[in-house]
């Protein structure tokens, strides 16, 4: 009795030291005694799962769509809608266990859970998932959706770079393997109390490295496995509606908060910071990459100003709640200044075809973003650091992060690429890819006037 | 009897209508085309990559008018689509064998 009362005290102190210095989502299979269920923070998360799929669709969706050319308007704004249709189904099946199921023994319990969960199997409307305070918990049925919106739209952002000539057959297949060996092993790792860069301190407010590095790598492997579009980069490939582009950059920030302030998982006072630095992160990483424009002699652009929101909506993720409003006004300038010079300046010079830009922006703004956690998260700087925080030995922890992230995604996602071709070719026929895949995949045209 | 055509600016489309109309033109058929000249295209940047666009935005008109009317109607258009700028655009003058008005069958100048 009195080792178990003791192996329970000390259970919670290190995990409230932890959650002191880590306050990234989700400890859903951490018991707590007799948790109480607050109605406000349900309501906010239920809210918050809705702002993330008001992001993809139609936030995402039109702002991928109106950066693809007219032709395949229809083919961007349908992969992005049923890759998240079809990762609600495998969540549902086999990814909710597989990253929040019940811990697992060995070395293995590092990277997945085990799949008693599976088809959300033991869950009910009276079963519980924790949140960062002792003792306060929120339905699992909502922890369930909410982190079902995550995934959803991170595969979806990975096909920013494959628009415009992957099979649709392809990338519906490419989303079930990739969201199995990729997404879920690294959303267990980062989230799960018993994954293996949570038990390290990473610091990771709303899933930087799950959502961002993630997609941003994987979209690079995936477009060099697949080739350029034809005519790249000798053919003029204008956005074909910046009017689409900007209203969906307006609906992805305005359902970031979902997102970063939902990752809480709590309507308070953290919530409040994390909504406080998406909006400011967001608007100096907007203004800063016009700014950047002008003075690398180009006009002050539209796209530009879209561009930056998302780069700093990328790289307050992780920082959300572990920066000062001060530290998030320069952490998102920063991001923007470097995708600003990776997508015009890294991208030409390196050749690969990332179409719509997912590793110029998620990948570089993502890993901007992680190691910037490791130093806005300072006391310093205005951050919420602890007593005897070390920023070098933070950064090293980052660093390991995200350089495992860049490994993980990279290995899955060229496997998940050769399983897609092997059963479906991959790539469409080039009368396709020139006539557009609206017409050849769907057989409609976005537009008849 | 001529046919004149006339490249323009498209904002300069209604000054050229209201001068064409007072020079006595009664009818006249508009189009948008594009087009280049000495002024080239346009350059535009999407995250940092340029395209030049080759053929720039044109408004066309083609009025039909009567030998006497042919030189106010040039002159309308001539001062009135002028901005001093590259890219004004021309006036073209071509004869016209004959004209006909569909509903009555009348020809030439009582057609026009």
């Amino acid at each position: 009795m009195q080792l178990s009362l003791r192996n329970r005290f000390t259970r919670l102190a290190a995990m409230s030291a932890m959650l002191m210095t880590m306050p990234a989502a989700a400890l859903a299979n951490a018991a707590a005694a007799v948790p109480t269920v607050d109605k406000g923070d349900t309501a906010w998360m239920m809210t918050s799962s809705l702002l993330v799929l008001m992001m993809i669709l139609p936030g995402l969706a039109l702002f991928y769509g109106g950066l693809a050319r007219s032709k395949n308007m229809l083919s961007v704004m349908t992969q992005v809608g049923a890759v998240a249709a079809l990762t609600m189904l495998v969540w549902v099946g086999w990814g909710y266990t597989e990253a929040f199921g019940p811990d697992r023994e060995g070395f293995l319990g590092n990277i997945i859970s085990g799949f008693g969960k599976a088809f959300l199997h033991d869950v009910s409307s009276s079963t519980t998932a924790a949140t960062f305070s002792a003792g306060v918990a929120i339905p699992e049925y909502v922890f369930v959706c909410f982190q079902m919106t995550f995934a959803a739209i991170t595969i979806a952002l990975v096909l920013g770079s494959v628009v415009e000539r992957m099979k649709f057959a392809a990338v519906m297949v490419f989303a079930v393997v990739w969201l199995t060996i990729v997404y879920f092993p690294i959303a267990h790792m980062v989230w799960a109390s018993t994954g293996y860069f949570f038990k390290m301190g990473a610091l990771d407010y709303a899933g930087g490295t799950v959502v961002h590095i993630n997609s941003g790598v994987s979209a690079l492997v995936a477009c060099i496995m697949l080739g350029k579009r034809l005519g790249y980069p000798k053919e003029p490939m204008a956005p074909h509606s910046l009017t689409m582009t900007g209203i969906g950059t307006g609906l992805l920030w305005v359902g970031w908060f979902g997102f970063n302030a939902g990752s809480a998982l709590e309507a308070n006072g953290s919530a409040g910071l994390a909504m406080m630095n998406t909006f400011v992160a967001t608007a100096s990483a907007g203004l800063a990459w016009m700014l950047v424009e002008r003075l690398t002699s180009h006009k002050p652009s539209a796209l530009g100003f879209c561009s930056g929101i998302i780069a700093g909506l990328v790289a307050v993720t992780p920082a959300a709640g572990n920066s000062g409003p001060l530290g998030a006004i320069v952490l998102g300038a920063v991001a923007a200044i470097v995708c600003f010079f990776a997508v015009t300046k890294l991208k030409p010079k390196l050749g690969y075809d990332d179409a719509l830009d997912t590793f110029g922006i998620h990948g570089v703004g993502g890993i901007v973003g992680a190691l910037g956690t490791g130093i806005v998260y300072s006391a310093a700087l205005g951050g919420p650091s602890p007593d005897g925080w070390e920023m070098g030995k933070q950064l090293v922890t980052q660093a390991m992060a995200v350089g495992v992230t860049i490994l993980w995604a990279a290995i899955g996602t060229a496997i998940a690429i050769v399983v897609a071709k092997l059963l479906t070719g991959l790539r469409v026929k080039e009368e396709v890819e020139r006539e557009g895949l609206d017409l050849g995949e769907h057989g409609e045209r976005a537009y008849n006037y | 009897m001529k046919l004149i055509v006339a490249i323009i600016k498209p904002f300069k489309l209604e000054d050229v209508r209201d001068a064409l109309a007072a020079a006595g033109v009664q009818g006249m058929t508009v189009s948008e085309v594009r087009g280049f000249g000495r002024q080239k295209g346009q350059t535009e940047i999407y995250r940092g990559a340029e395209y030049t666009t080759a053929f720039v935005p044109k408004v066309r008109i083609e009025v039909v008018v009567s030998d006497g009317v042919v030189a106010g109607a040039i002159e309308a258009i001539q001062t009135t689509a002028n901005s001093g700028s590259i890219g004004d655009g021309k006036i073209f003058v071509i004869d016209v064998d004959q004209a006909v008005r569909i509903r009555t069958g009348e020809l030439n100048e009582d057609a026009i």
